[in-house]
């Protein structure tokens, strides 16, 4: 579906869930996972339903990565850096560490 | 000609959608009188909680009101779900008052004893929790909180989706909800009553007032004083999380579907609906302290509404005594109170009288004259 522009710069090194792979300068992490062939990267908090890059331009939520440990980034706001460690999400973030109480 | 109806309920929030199906459950015929997305909507602003701890000081009828109200919930949130096939999401696990400091504990503990020792009170039991007791069934709690008090009978909604229930169930049982029908005047005429809307004249032999900070211009010509004001509340809305929260707490609960609320701001702005930062930057310090693996977690989103204040804080249920079928009815509880106004009150409307343990809501207790 997606043929790069000839224009395009030079490679970038990251890791997409431990996976090295050459990411190209100035491209999204969307993009970056759009060229690395993977079309979901999280699994919705609610339903489990897996969702990957749509809109591309910051509405829609559903490219949510976990980045450099930090999760729920917009990947399609994102621009590559070396370096960088991309990782697909399961289900909810974790914000603090424990089971809940018993009711 | 006006359309003709057993009953008009002016105002097609939380209050008002209550009321309007527990009378279209008993087949009366029932109009909604709504206005439109302009309308400043308490009911689509609020925290969603179904609340009873604290409840009620200076007027222990309040107390039990709200205490019937939370018994009630389970059979009003099976009724919908049946109903329309919409879960509320309704939980009642208790819910936990928490305290920054020894003060706030120790005033927290005073008001919760006066409160139960009120003559005519329904004492409930409520436990004291220090830091260590806490921490085990709030599992994340930050070093600054010194403990809390929980009551068992708390609990919370998801406040939208019962919204929706309450207005699904009224249609389904042949109730009529009217939008864009903002009511201008309401007159008696010819034994009924007659509401003029901007869409038309609406008639019923019986008219329940649930407009909000309306009911205090729509009241008067009835006989029915409502001395309302705006009370601002702001929410803070975070991204979702791994359930952490088992139980509400005041200002903070976690939802089924894992998104943190933080709520329970209260300041007079008037009929100001922007949000504040400041108020938000306070809510979000106090939460801070209480959970602060909540720290890097983002805000989706914020908001300010308008509570419906009486001057001492309790609801208002009245009935005219110059225009008989005439009721009013007003509160900043419509989320906890829905199930007493569907189950209870509504009955009692329809019935045409409210009874005599309903006379501690009615306006004549803010009948106190001004010192000269």
């Amino acid at each position: 579906m997606f043929k790069r522009l000839p224009e395009a710069g030079p490679t970038v090194p990251v890791t997409i869930d431990g996976r090295q792979f050459a990411a190209r300068a100035g491209d999204s992490v969307a993009a970056t996972l759009f060229a690395a062939g993977v079309k979901a990267c999280r699994t919705t908090p609610v339903s489990g339903a897996a969702r990957g890059p749509f809109c591309m331009m910051g509405v829609c939520f559903d490219c949510l990565v976990t980045i450099d440990g930090r999760p729920n980034q917009q990947g399609c706001l994102v621009p590559v850096r070396e370096g960088m460690r991309i990782e697909s999400q399961s289900g909810a973030r974790i914000a603090v560490d424990a089971p809940p109480g018993q009711p | 000609m006006a359309r003709e109806f057993d009953v008009a309920v002016v105002g097609g929030g939380l209050v008002g959608g209550a009321i309007a199906y527990g009378l279209a459950r008993l087949g009366r015929r029932t109009a909604l009188l709504d206005e439109g997305d302009i309308a400043y909507r308490a009911s689509r602003g609020n925290f969603g909680l179904v609340w009873v701890q604290g409840k009620g000081l200076g007027l222990a009828s309040y107390g039990n009101w709200t205490q019937l109200a939370a018994r009630l919930a389970p059979q009003l949130a099976r009724l919908l779900r049946d109903e329309t096939g919409v879960d509320v999401a309704l939980e009642q696990p208790g819910g936990f008052h928490v305290c920054l400091s020894e003060e706030e504990m120790q005033s927290r503990v005073t008001s919760l004893t006066r409160l139960l020792e009120q003559p005519g009170f329904e004492r409930y039991a409520f436990e004291v929790l220090d830091r260590a007791a806490l921490a085990a069934r709030l599992p994340g709690i930050g070093p600054g909180v010194a403990g809390a008090t929980y009551c068992p009978l708390d609990g919370h909604v998801n406040p939208l989706r019962l919204l929706r229930a309450l207005h699904s169930a009224f249609l389904a049982r042949g109730g009529e909800y009217l939008p864009l029908h903002k009511a201008h005047r309401i007159e008696r005429r010819n034994g009924r009553f007659v509401v003029s809307t901007g869409a038309g004249e609406i008639g019923a032999a019986q008219v329940v007032l649930t407009a909000g900070l309306g009911n205090a211009v729509l009241g008067p010509p009835l006989g029915l004083r409502a001395l309302v004001r705006p009370q601002r509340g702001q929410v803070i809305v975070l991204e979702r999380v791994r359930r952490f929260l088992a139980y509400p707490m005041a200002t903070i609960r976690q939802t089924d579907e894992g998104t943190v609320l933080i709520g329970d701001s209260q300041d007079e702005s008037g009929f100001n609906e922007s949000l504040s930062t400041s108020i938000s930057a306070t809510q979000a310090e106090r939460a801070l302290r209480i959970f602060p693996g909540l720290r890097d977690v983002r805000v989706n989103r914020t908001w300010a509404a308008l509570r419906v204040m009486s001057p001492d804080g309790f609801p208002i249920y009245e009935q005219s005594a110059s225009q008989p079928g005439a009721f009013l009815v007003t509160c900043h509880s419509g989320v906890t109170l829905a199930g007493a106004h569907a189950l209870e009150l509504a009955p009692r409307i329809a019935a045409g009288d409210l009874g005599p343990d309903m006379q501690p809501f009615s306006s004549e207790r803010l009948n106190v004259q001004e010192a000269a």
